[in-house]
């Protein structure tokens, strides 16, 4: 058994709260981006509890990859399934969160136990000898002589993960369903459609939300000027009421 | 302390995330939660590293990091595809492999 240093500890008080909150929050979360948000704080702390841990690279490429890159892959592909696509709390199986939940807890405590309980007696080698001529030196030249198999298998899976998504998300249009231009403008300027383009949202001395909508010449709200996702803001009396900007401040 | 709370802590992450799997039905938060497993692993697989005074564990970090990128890219987009034919990204809908 050995003492890990003071400034570690403190680093591990404070960040393995808030890595199981961000794991928990992440499950609970209702909104499907807050789940991702609360994903990215985890996947922080995990990233500063690698650099803690003598593996400065792989905490670097945990921020940079996983929530530079995946977390933002994430969430664009929710903005294009909708923000709106949140869970049902339905249940299709009774009792199948008790179950779950129960599951969980047990398998969290017979894994925790037992690994602190088989690992607890190991003394800790430390890091210091093979990161002698620094981390990344120490990381390619086992990449580059032990593991260099696995490292050329890796490239592989990349390109075929790129194909494979490419593939996916192509969509193939025939001819005959091409619309052409001059069908499109015809479309465009028949009745009951408006040809112009949509009215931006309202900017106002007091709000320029995109969810306030803009004002009609009659003072109605303009149902258009605002994307039909977002909830829809009315406008409050102290922000309908004249501002007296014509009259320089002065009430008439 | 010892290094081994770090192990502890993986330990509950991962079983956090194997709550989120059975729990959630959102397709995409199903995938959050199958990284945070990965992550889970991650961690505990830097641990062993620093516990055995090596640095195979953290390449295999790495690797699980490459692996878990390419089933990101691959399972969102299945998801997209899913999405675009059934309008609906809830894993309860999607019961047949057809249309």
């Amino acid at each position: 058994m050995i003492d890990v240093s003071w400034g570690e500890q403190v680093v591990f008080y404070i960040l393995a709260p808030i890595a199981v909150i961000g794991a928990l929050g992440m499950v609970m979360a209702r909104n499907a981006v807050h789940s991702a948000l609360w994903l990215v704080l985890t996947m922080l702390s995990l990233g500063v509890f690698y650099i803690v841990q003598a593996g400065p690279f792989i905490g670097m490429v945990q921020i940079i990859v996983y929530t530079g890159a995946i977390m933002m892959l994430f969430l664009f592909v929710l903005m294009l399934v909708g923000r709106d696509a949140s869970d049902s709390v339905i249940e299709t199986l009774r009792g199948q969160k008790v179950a779950a939940i129960a599951l969980g807890v047990g398998l969290g405590v017979l894994l925790g136990t037992g690994l602190y309980r088989g690992t607890v007696d190991l003394t800790p080698v430390g890091l210091a000898e093979a990161n002698k001529n620094g981390n990344v030196q120490g990381l390619a030249s086992l990449i580059f002589t032990k593991y260099v198999w696995a490292f050329e298998v890796t490239s592989a899976l990349l390109i075929s993960a790129a194909v494979g998504a490419m593939i996916l998300a192509h969509v193939e249009r025939r001819k005959d369903e091409r619309i052409g231009q001059a069908a499109m403008m015809k479309e465009r300027f028949l009745p009951g459609n408006y040809p112009g383009p949509k009215p931006g949202p309202g900017v106002y001395a007091t709000s320029n939300s995109v969810a306030t909508p803009a004002k009609l010449p009659d003072g109605n709200p303009a149902q258009r000027s605002i994307s039909p996702i977002l909830p829809l803001r009315e406008l409050e009396p102290a922000e309908k009421a004249d501002k007296h900007t014509l009259t320089g401040g002065h009430q008439s | 302390m010892t290094p081994m709370w770090y192990i502890v802590l993986s330990a509950i992450l991962f079983s956090v995330g194997a709550v989120g799997v059975l729990i959630r039905r959102n397709a995409i938060v199903l995938f959050m939660c199958i990284e945070l497993m990965l992550n889970a692993a991650n961690l505990a697989l830097v641990t062993f590293s620093r516990i055995n005074g090596t640095l195979d564990g953290q390449i295999m970090a790495f690797f699980v990091m490459v692996v878990a990128a390419a089933e990101v890219v691959i399972g969102l987009a299945i998801i997209m595809l899913i999405f675009r034919t059934r309008r609906s990204a809830s894993v309860d809908d999607a019961n047949l492999l057809k249309y």
